[in-house]
């Protein structure tokens, strides 16, 4: 088959959803996957290379708070405030990027030490209260009725379906020069042997911090948007260690050595928990007088279950397993596992 | 004592050894000599259980080497001195030896086994404190061979014991292995310092990419012009 | 800037330092555990707060609902944390043990999950309190000690004491030193590596078991209280060398003083920013941990 044809086919058909009767809450479902895929895609630019971060929480909550702290307290419009907030992101992916990988920290030492970046962000968040509300969350102002391209917000949810979706599609591309561009031999040589790289010439700690930086940056912009969506950030919706191992996690699901892996492992992680939601409910489920179970806990239990599966059993994700029985093993990704 | 019955083994696809027998007769010493790479080191973890077989079958007096879980051969009499020493360099020569006897048959015995392991090496005694990575490379390997002593093995198995030692010192790792057979012990050992071990042994195998191509006595090996040519560069 | 060194030389002052060495001790047991398991099994158990979790709902139900002894209380909360323990080795890190170490963690990090939610579902989301209070030593008019976390830090201090002996002079012990330093010849030595770990991991598990007592005193129990002590515990023990227990033992003492320190100063919150803004310093000057031995 023609992929061109697919993928025009696919193209008209997410162009079109908005007309042929999807209603309001299927489309933002859609709008919220759309927007979190993007942050998916951009975690794994960097995981794929085995640049486990566990720190993307911390980049995405700069994207959104950066963004709408400027917003309500200088008045800055989000088209310069996300700039600044991606730029920050970067700024910040140097800082904890360059000492990493100049110290040769990697595997699950550069996990552990994101990971504190992610809780670094979220207290940071949490004692500025006075500005940020704290735990409580934030809430850009909204700037007049309906649409404002000012304050890129809007009512419409039509026209953020396309915004997202273009996102999205920029996200994929973005993967696909990466994946077809020098940089990724370069990163998967250091992945197998940084000492043997460095000594043919890659420019190890160089290559790595382009990346890191680029993911960085894409998260941040994700968090940006998912703030002008939602018009609601807290530091536990999209920071901290929980989101940064969310991210992780969808990408593991999906598969991770695919532009289409984080994407699926979006859908799939998010529509699961949304059908758990409704299917289960958030009611109290009472045995006997004194034992009531509460569903709210059930979706994150299942989600927990699945993730241990997937690891076990199918370290590539679904679409890498998918293709390994589709091809063969040899040609979804390196050998090694992230 | 130990019988080696055709044994194939190596590391997933790659095989090592092929149709490799051999034995060992009580109270003997035998070396195993060949070059780099002929598959010396696999023909020891196979013995001791730290990689599996293809095929073929080990036994030490009779029983089933290859049956045996990996860490309960040490309870058969067999003690292997591994490749390097590999000895645990964060903690001191006693601890060391105390890891020699860890199976918990041998613990009752633990205190006679150290006394006879210091007494073979005296200089162990003066060290018992010091971190055992501090040590130099012949003393590393006098620990090396006091752990696997401390199990009171039938049968000791070492894995090229001169190998990154200085020359100084690797005579002085054939004495202690001289003064180990002065004790009785049966001894495997492999070499790629052919001239040294033939001295010091009874028998000797030439293992040649994987398979046993040769076999004699020491004296016999030693004479024999092809081994001068092929390892003694004569 | 006068203000400042009031601050400093100010009786409350003192009685910061001393709460984070209490601190420090909780801490020091914290990490204690999950430092033994990353020595010997060599995997990161992110769901290390979830098994302390899960322990101090043991003991609040059985104390509270049931009416038990605190102290027996706590004896079944240690039960059946060394059974999780047992548990998540046997159930997920026995199959992944040849993974790749980032797998493991990420494996460990979906139990975190299933933890969590497992709890949500069994027993809601309401902050629960043990309720067992034991007043204050007073130490001057100004200075008040919780007695509960004296008590914390002598018991930390002593669980330490005794893993301390059990590893130096027991044949476990030694094995469990051993196993990191070499793993490859443990059947060598005639050690049951599989075993080893099960044990490791069960010993783990009663250290967390340990940890959700004293926590359980001091703190109220939710499902999401693993995320204020996970962090923290992992950061401990690769700031004194993942897998050195001793290093682990010294830099819990370094982040509770930070933390205290900090909150004394300002908020708690910024306490927390400056152990962590620490905690990556440190990584870049010693990567391998503060306390890490050169070789």
């Amino acid at each position: 088959m023609n992929n061109n044809i697919v993928i025009a086919a696919i193209g008209a058909i997410l162009l079109s959803l908005p007309f042929v009767g999807v209603d309001s809450y299927p489309l933002h479902l859609i709008i919220v996957i759309l927007i979190w895929s993007f942050a998916y895609t951009g975690w794994s630019i960097m995981g794929r290379f085995g640049l486990v971060s566990l720190g993307h929480g911390a980049f995405m909550a700069i994207g959104g708070y950066v963004t709408a702290l400027l917003w309500n307290n200088v008045g800055l419009t989000p088209w310069i405030g996300i700039p600044i907030a991606m730029a920050l992101s970067g700024v910040v992916a140097v800082i904890i990027g360059y000492p990493c990988f100049r110290f040769r920290i990697v595997g699950h030492y550069f996990a552990l030490v994101t990971l504190a970046l992610s809780e670094v962000v979220r207290q940071v968040i949490i004692a500025t209260r006075d500005t940020t509300g704290g735990s409580l969350g934030y809430t850009p102002e909204r700037h007049g009725e309906g649409w404002s391209i000012l304050a890129i917000q809007s009512d419409d949810r039509v026209a953020f379906y396309y915004i997202a979706l273009a996102v999205w599609a920029v996200g994929i591309v973005i993967w696909k020069a990466v994946d077809r561009s020098m940089a990724r031999y370069a990163l998967e040589a250091i992945w197998e042997d940084e000492d043997a790289s460095a000594a043919v010439g890659v420019r190890v700690t160089h290559e790595k911090l382009k990346v890191t930086v680029l993911s960085a940056v894409m998260t941040a912009f994700a968090g940006a948007m998912y703030c002008q969506y939602q018009m609601f950030i807290s530091p536990d919706t999209i920071g901290g260690v929980g989101i940064s191992l969310q991210i992780v996690f969808a990408v593991v699901v999906g598969g991770i050595y695919n532009a289409l892996g984080p994407t699926v492992g979006a859908v799939i992680t998010l529509l699961l928990a949304e059908v758990l939601r409704i299917g289960i409910g958030t009611e109290n489920i009472c045995i006997t007088d004194k034992i009531c179970l509460n569903a709210a806990g059930v979706p994150l239990l299942i989600y927990g279950v699945m993730l241990v599966m997937f690891i076990i059993f199918l370290p590539k994700g679904i679409v890498g397993g998918v293709l390994d029985r589709w091809r063969g093993p040899a040609q979804t990704g390196p050998s090694k596992q992230p | 004592m130990l019988t080696l019955s055709q044994v194939n083994a190596g590391y997933g696809d790659f095989q090592a050894l092929f149709d490799v027998s051999l034995d060992v007769r009580s109270g003997e010493a035998v070396a195993v000599i060949g070059p780099n790479g002929a598959g010396k080191s696999t023909l020891m973890r196979v013995i001791s259980g730290m990689i599996p077989a293809f095929g073929g079958s080990i036994t030490m007096q009779d029983v089933s080497v290859l049956d045996t879980p990996a860490h309960q051969i040490v309870g058969m009499g067999i003690a292997h001195v591994p490749e390097n020493r590999r000895l645990f360099a964060r903690m001191t020569v006693e601890d060391n030896l105390r890891m020699g006897c860890f199976s918990p048959q041998f613990r009752d015995r633990y205190t006679e086994r150290l006394e006879f392991v210091y007494q073979l090496f005296p200089r162990m005694r003066e060290r018992r404190d010091q971190m055992a990575g501090t040590m130099s490379g012949g003393e590393q390997q006098m620990c090396a061979i006091g752990r696997a002593l401390m199990s009171d093995p039938k049968i000791l198995i070492m894995d090229e014991p001169s190998a990154g030692l200085a020359p100084v010192i690797v005579q002085q790792v054939f004495e202690l292995i001289e003064r180990i057979r002065g004790e009785g012990l049966t001894v495997l050992i492999v070499e790629q310092n052919v001239k040294q071990v033939l001295k010091v042994v009874d028998r000797a195998y030439i293992l040649e990419a994987g398979t046993i191509r040769m076999e004699g006595t020491a004296t016999e090996l030693l004479e024999s012009a092809d081994i001068q040519k092929a390892f003694m560069g004569m | 800037m006068a203000e400042f060194t009031d601050a400093l030389f100010s009786i409350f002052f003192v009685e910061t330092l001393i709460n984070g060495l209490l601190l420090g001790g909780v801490l020091a047991l914290l990490s204690l555990g999950l430092n033994l398991v990353f020595g010997v099994v060599d995997v990161v158990w992110i769901c290390y707060a979830e098994i302390i979790m899960l322990g101090m709902y043991t003991i609040y139900f059985l104390h509270v609902d049931a009416g038990i002894p605190v102290i027996i209380a706590a004896g079944c909360g240690i039960a059946v944390t060394t059974i999780l323990g047992l548990l998540v080795h046997r159930i997920v890190i026995h199959y992944l043990l040849d993974a790749a170490p980032i797998n493991q963690l990420l494996a460990t990090g979906g139990l975190l999950f299933f933890l969590q939610g497992s709890a949500m579902v069994a027993f809601g989301i309401e902050f629960r309190n043990l309720g067992v209070s034991l007043g204050s030593l007073i130490v001057s008019e100004d200075i008040y000690l919780s007695w509960t976390r004296i008590l914390c830090f002598v018991l930390a201090a002593g669980s330490v004491g005794v893993l301390y002996v059990f590893l130096s002079r027991s044949y476990l012990g030694a094995a469990i030193r051993a196993i990191s330093q070499d793993r490859e010849i443990m059947p060598l030595m005639g050690v049951d590596t599989k075993k080893l770990y099960l044990l490791t991991s069960a010993i783990g598990g009663a250290l967390a078991g340990l940890a959700a007592a004293l926590l359980a005193l001091q703190y109220d129990v939710h499902p999401f209280i693993g995320l204020s002590f996970g962090p923290i515990t992992f950061m401990i023990c690769v700031m004194g060398g993942l897998g050195n227990m001793v290093g682990g033992f010294l830099a819990a003492f370094i982040f509770s003083e930070l933390i205290t320190i900090g909150g004394y100063f300002a908020d708690l919150e910024w306490g927390y920013v400056l152990a962590f803004v620490v905690f990556i310093a440190t990584m870049f000057v010693r990567p391998e941990g503060l306390f890490a031995r050169k070789s």
